[in-house]
């Protein structure tokens, strides 16, 4: 039920209401409200109630295990929350003096050099609001190179097979090409179409490593060296960061730039469209186009830095410098870690991937790349299943939601038929992954004995399967009375 | 699976029937919307649009994923399967009637270069590991 069908006529939360008349006298008279917006009137209690129905209705990392892979769903330590939500952080104002906010700056600029650092990159920007604006940055930068080059005649963008679907569309987005290449048998990037792909057309080459299979480009250096001698640049889309953190950095990869997910590699709150931010890092040849602002430090004084200094910058893309609440959740859980920590991440991230992954096979799934030890994910394959059974991945993924778990990432990547991409993530417990093994285990059996049971999976929720092939045929977004 | 011998087909997974008048109709093998799942939306090249062989000219966008489709032969396009736009479902129900467009090709021997059914089978069966 949606807000506006509690809604009656007067009803009202007069406690939150204003309690004086105020008035903007500066708007026109034609750009005023005729009528009052349609709001919901509900009170107080149907409020609190209608929301907390909504949160109990929810999954999520706060209440169960999350294994969506490719998407790093890890605990948001209480601490980042709490600290960020320190009244002199909330009620800084964006603009207010430099000088009045040293505190703050000093967060961003420490963020800055953390995740230089952590990346092995030159420099900084944490303007991005989302992962797919970190790529949009990433890539407008690498063109800007090219252009201040004068060369322009490089047209294409190589993107592997495996590669996340945001990477095609942001290369469209920037007017190039993309060439696609194929993958291995062993899921590595094939070097010969590769090879074929490259050329004085190549403006650069995007590439998650980890990819999306879940395995590390075993010829990355290889892969860097080609593209460079054919004088384009490397991306790194930094969505399975949290697999090599602290291990393997980018930068020594030979890429020069990326875009970070703070809300998955570094734990800020992440999922239901919540706020991302995607940091951009960058090697030396894209120092002058980095996107303004950012935080330096003068004789002990925090200030911006603007297009005034950097005056190649591709430019502004927040209203003022990204995400500021979650970029201190980022600092503060960099903080709490310390570059130990960070170790421990990818370690842990790997080892819990690497034992699911085990348990799993030995319980009968069938690995997607048996050969390849995990980096934190990896791919179930349930081809075999769906013709022995006719139970296809989706019903899986609904059945593990009535044993209490949030689904893996299903039918991605697109390669790999009828798959399960699985991330346990660096928090989750032993026990945890165990009683997942045992549930999946549960399934299997019961696509035998019970496949009913699973084609009609979830039972346990407020709503059973939707049918998701007409709402996307009949789209229908808007609450109308 | 039913790979009808009076066909080409495409490693890409079109299928191509050449016409007694000498067009040619396209569309997606049963294979290929199998792999994609219940179709939401399909995309068609305009009547009059000149196609170079392996060029991207169409999208079929399903629950699970948007694929391409790439031009079989080059050609003109001269018209277009209009129940598709409403309907994506027809690909699902029947992928060998549900046609996408029909082409004037401009070189006929590139005919040549698709596949009969058994060579197509055998691509499948390759794929299959």
């Amino acid at each position: 039920m949606l807000i506006f069908e509690h809604s009656r006529p007067g009803r009202c939360n007069y406690s939150q209401s204003p309690t004086a008349e105020t008035r903007t006298s500066n708007i026109p008279q034609n750009l005023m409200r005729k009528k009052p917006p349609m709001l919901p009137e509900v009170s107080e209690m149907d409020a609190v109630r209608h929301y907390t129905r909504l949160s109990q209705k929810n999954f999520s990392i706060d209440t169960e295990f999350y294994p969506l892979g490719s998407c790093t769903m890890k605990y948001n330590p209480r601490a980042c929350n709490s600290l960020a939500m320190l009244p002199q952080f909330l009620s800084r104002h964006p603009l207010a003096p430099e000088d009045t906010g040293q505190g703050y700056l000093a967060c961003m600029y420490e963020l800055q050099e953390i995740l230089k650092d952590v990346t092995g990159m030159k420099s900084v920007s944490l303007t991005p609001m989302a992962g797919a604006q970190g790529e949009l940055i990433g890539v407008a930068m690498i063109r800007a190179y090219h252009e201040s080059r004068g060369d322009r005649a490089r047209t294409e963008i190589i993107i592997p097979d495996a590669a996340h679907g945001t990477n095609p569309a942001t290369a469209v987005m920037c007017g190039y090409k993309v060439v696609e290449i194929s993958t291995d048998k062993e899921g590595d990037v094939d070097m010969d179409a590769l090879k074929a792909a490259v050329g004085p057309q190549t403006a650069g080459l995007m590439l998650t490593n980890p990819s999306t299979l879940g395995v590390f480009e075993k010829n990355i250096v290889e892969m860097s060296r080609l593209v460079h001698e054919a004088g384009g640049l490397l991306y790194y889309d930094g969505a399975n960061l949290n697999a090599i953190l602290g291990k393997v950095k980018p930068g020594d990869m030979g890429f020069d730039v990326i875009h970070m997910n703070l809300h998955k590699t570094f734990s800020t709150p992440h999922g239901g469209g919540g706020p991302g931010s995607a940091p951009v890092g960058v090697a030396d040849r894209l120092l002058p186009f980095i996107p303004v602002p950012v935080v330096t430090i003068d004789k002990g004084i925090y200030r911006w830095v603007t297009e005034k200094e950097i005056p190649q910058s591709i430019g502004r893309f927040s209203a003022h410098m990204g995400n500021s609440g979650v970029l201190l959740r980022a600092y503060i859980y960099s903080r709490l870690l310390g570059a130990e920590g960070m170790h421990r991440i990818a370690e842990f991230a790997t080892l819990n991937a690497n034992y699911l992954m085990k348990e799993l096979s030995k319980a009968g799934f069938e690995i997607a790349y048996p050969n390849r030890r995990a980096s934190h994910e990896f791919i179930v394959t349930l081809k075999d299943l769906k013709e022995k059974t006719g139970i296809t991945a989706m019903d899986v993924a609904k059945r593990l939601i009535d044993k209490g778990f949030h689904a893996p990432t299903t039918y991605f990547p697109l390669l790999v038929p009828e798959c399960l991409l699985i991330e346990p993530a660096e928090t989750e417990s032993k026990e945890t992954l165990d009683s997942f093994v045992l549930s999946m285990k549960e399934i299997l059996e019961e696509a035998y004995t019970d496949p009913e049971m699973l084609k009609t999976a979830p039972h346990t929720t407020s709503l059973q399967r939707l049918d998701d092939v007409k709402a996307a045929r009949e789209l229908d977004l808007t609450w109308k009375q | 699976m039913n790979i009808p011998t009076h066909l080409k087909y495409t490693k890409s997974h079109e299928w191509v029937k050449l016409e007694e008048d000498g067009t040619v109709t396209t569309g997606i093998t049963i294979h290929a919307q199998e792999l994609l799942g219940d179709m939401v939306f399909v995309e068609i090249p305009q009547a009059g649009r000149h196609l170079k062989q392996g060029e991207e000219c169409a999208v079929v966008e399903s629950v699970k994923a948007a694929a391409d489709v790439y031009a079989p032969i080059s050609g003109e396009v001269i018209t277009i399967n209009p129940e598709l736009e409403s309907a994506p479902e027809k690909i699902n129900e029947d992928a060998h009637s549900a046609w996408l467009y029909k082409i004037n090709p401009s070189n006929i021997e590139e005919l040549n270069d698709l596949l009969d059914s058994s060579e197509y089978q055998k691509i499948l069966e390759s794929e299959a590991h």
